[in-house]
């Protein structure tokens, strides 16, 4: 069977598993991106606090996902916490660092006017820093998410969901008929997703970030 | 302009401590039609600002009391506290000690998010939001006082028009689309959007090109012409203060206000070293600006008509004291310079003898203006007529020289005196100040 008769054989299949990919992305990411933000809307005043988040999240993603996943197991069971919890963490740092640099980089002379014409401290967040830092966290967000679609397929070692499942199948039987055909549909899908991802932040910047400070 | 009905009574005074946020809109809802001063006072009262870890106060006591309606500068070399002085007024700054009363009600410690929606704030540079156009800017402090969105609306154009940009053509422009003077006058437009009574201003105009920089400070003059509110104005700039102030505080280090007064009283009476030297080399010459002609007391020299026999211009010429002479026609009106001589080689015509007189000053012309009319005429001397164009009597280079250094002798002992006084003055009145401050609110 070819790569091509194997696609058709079993297309629904594969869709199943190419929806779950994206799907538990694309959830992970809303729930890095809330927490992500929070951390850095948390930090970014202070140095200590600044850096301290920094470096906590740098330190989660040094720690191989293999690892992580195979530490939540007997803490968390098997499935679909394990993969949320391990790829929420790892989509953490780019978010964290970005927002972080992002809202230190507005010019404090327009908090300075902000605060000045009688905005509060929730106002001049949510109208004037975020939306200014928004670019650079925007950027944070593209990159954790390719990361994310690699990531994701290591899930399947802890019966997550995903093309992970695929590419494990594959590897498991290699030599027998469709272990490569396995392998290669599970990494090409996912290189597609992340292409079709990559896309949607590219519209989501043209809708979000205002035209007068697009670059 | 539709009325919002949380904003019945423009410009009733708010009561002091009000809890709910409609209260803080009562104060913004004055519209600029309005005759008359609009403004507010303010008094700063032993101002005090002092940072944890350094030993002495950045502003230290600072006491300064500003009519409704007064545009004050505050000026003074960097790092003396003046922009500090000028935060602590809307808060940004937290004073350590002191109060602030603005239109009488003590803010010290009202909310300040509330106090700065009453008080325009301009800064260097405009800060204007980038990610905002120029209509979003202007509309933030009256959004964030839930004007209706139609008023809002309406007040946006207004502005625009106010601060002399087309509003059809900068509606919806981005700030980064816009020249420094541009955006310096979205900046002045979103900080009068609301109606406050009071504006400050922190070197607005220390950004911008000189050129743009004089074309602004005009605008503001026009605007504070027609607003009249309160505006407290910072800048380094002396020349810039003596333009836009009725009054200037200058200070010195700690905020420490050398001197208080009118730009006039500030150049002919600097109350000590300090303010002369900030007031800069110049002040001789600026303050040639501020002494008219009739000061300093004009001479006369001799004079003929037309209509007077030759031979008696003759005899002046050869017996009298001076070289010159002055011709006058037959209404006496100041017409040629005649010296020694001049009559032979013009084989006696008066049509051909003599220099013409170029220039006049009358006795309100400026000393400036009669110096500058002494070293472009040859003869070293300027004629002084009525406001009809008689003639009155001349003044000198000499004349000139010796009553400016009368005037600035004088200026010196006088300023000496005041000073003594003021030091006398100064322990009765803070304490006069401190007893009854309360009484004399509101103008």
């Amino acid at each position: 069977m070819n790569f091509w008769e194997y696609l058709g054989n079993r297309h629904q299949q594969l869709l199943i598993d190419t929806y779950q990919h994206a799907s538990v992305v694309f959830q992970c990411m809303v729930a890095a991106t809330v927490i992500g933000v929070l951390i850095g809307v948390a930090t970014y005043r202070s140095d200590w606090a600044g850096s301290m988040a920094t470096t906590a999240t740098s330190t989660l993603l040094t720690i191989p996902s293999l690892a992580m996943i195979g530490l939540l197991i007997p803490i968390v069971g098997l499935g679909v916490p394990p993969t949320v919890i391990a790829l929420t963490l790892y989509g953490l740092l780019p978010i964290v660092r970005n927002s972080i640099v992002g809202l230190r980089g507005v010019d404090p002379a327009l908090v300075d006017a902000a605060t000045g014409i009688g905005m509060s401290r929730v106002a001049r967040l949510a109208r004037v820093e975020l939306p200014l830092a928004w670019p650079p966290i925007l950027t944070g967000i593209r990159v954790s998410t390719q990361m994310l679609m690699g990531i994701a397929a290591i899930a399947a070692y802890a019966s997550g969901p995903g093309l992970g499942n695929l590419i494990f199948r594959g590897i498991a039987s290699l030599g027998s008929s469709n272990a490569l055909n396995q392998v290669l549909a599970g990494t090409l899908l996912i290189i597609l997703l992340a292409l079709l991802f990559d896309a949607g932040y590219v519209l989501i910047g043209r809708l979000t970030i205002s035209r007068g400070i697009r670059a | 302009m539709p009325e919002s009905p949380a904003s019945a009574s423009p410009g009733a005074p708010e009561a002091p401590g009000a809890a709910t946020g409609s209260a803080g809109t009562t104060c913004a809802t004055g519209t600029t039609s309005a005759t008359g001063t609009t403004g507010a006072t303010i008094e700063l009262e032993s101002l005090t600002k002092r940072y944890p870890g350094s030993p002495r106060p950045a502003v230290d006591n600072v006491d300064l009391e500003i009519r409704a309606g007064e545009t004050v500068i505050l000026v003074g070399p960097s790092g003396c506290g003046k922009s500090t002085t000028l935060k602590m007024i809307n808060r940004l700054i937290e004073p350590s000690g002191g109060r602030i009363r603005i239109g009488g009600e003590d803010v010290t410690d009202m909310d300040p998010v509330r106090l700065r929606r009453r008080v325009g704030y301009a800064i260097q540079s405009s800060g204007l939001f980038p990610h905002m156009t120029v209509a979003q800017n202007i509309a933030l402090v009256p959004k964030m006082l839930r004007w209706p969105a139609a008023r809002v609306r309406a007040r946006v154009e207004e502005m625009l028009d106010l601060v002399g940009l087309d509003p059809g053509e900068f509606h919806g422009r981005y700030p980064r689309r816009l020249s420094g003077g541009q955006q310096q006058r979205v900046g002045v437009a979103r900080a009068l959007a609301a109606d406050p009574p009071v504006l400050l201003m922190d070197e607005p105009f220390g950004a911008v090109d000189p050129l743009t920089r004089d074309h602004l400070q005009d605008e503001l003059i026009r605007l504070q012409h027609e607003l009249r509110k309160t505006i407290v104005f910072v800048t380094h700039d002396f020349d810039e203060a003596i333009k836009l102030g009725d009054r200037i505080a200058v200070l010195r280090e700690r905020s420490h206000i050398a001197q208080f007064d009118t730009p006039e009283a500030i150049l002919t009476h600097p109350a000590d070293d300090f303010v002369s030297g900030f007031v800069g080399a110049g002040a001789a010459l600026k303050r040639l600006n501020l002494t008219r002609v009739r000061d300093v007391g004009i001479t006369d020299c001799p004079t003929v008509t037309v209509d007077d026999p030759l031979q008696r211009i003759f005899d002046l010429l050869r017996s009298g004291g001076s070289h010159e002479i002055l011709l006058l026609d037959r209404r006496r009106r100041p017409y040629k310079w005649l010296r020694r001589g001049d009559l032979m080689r013009a084989k006696g015509s008066l049509a051909r003898a003599g220099t013409l007189v170029h220039d006049t000053v009358t006795r309100d012309a400026t000393l400036r203006d009669a110096l500058e009319a002494v070293l472009t005429d040859s003869s070293g001397r300027v004629a002084v007529t009525s406001g009809r164009g008689t003639y009155e009597g001349v003044v000198d280079v000499e004349t000139l020289m010796n009553s400016v250094r009368e005037l600035l002798e004088a200026d010196r002992l006088e300023a000496m005196e005041a000073q003594h006084e003021r030091e006398g003055h100064r322990a009765g009145r803070t304490h006069a100040e401190q007893e009854g401050a309360g009484g004399e609110a509101d103008a």
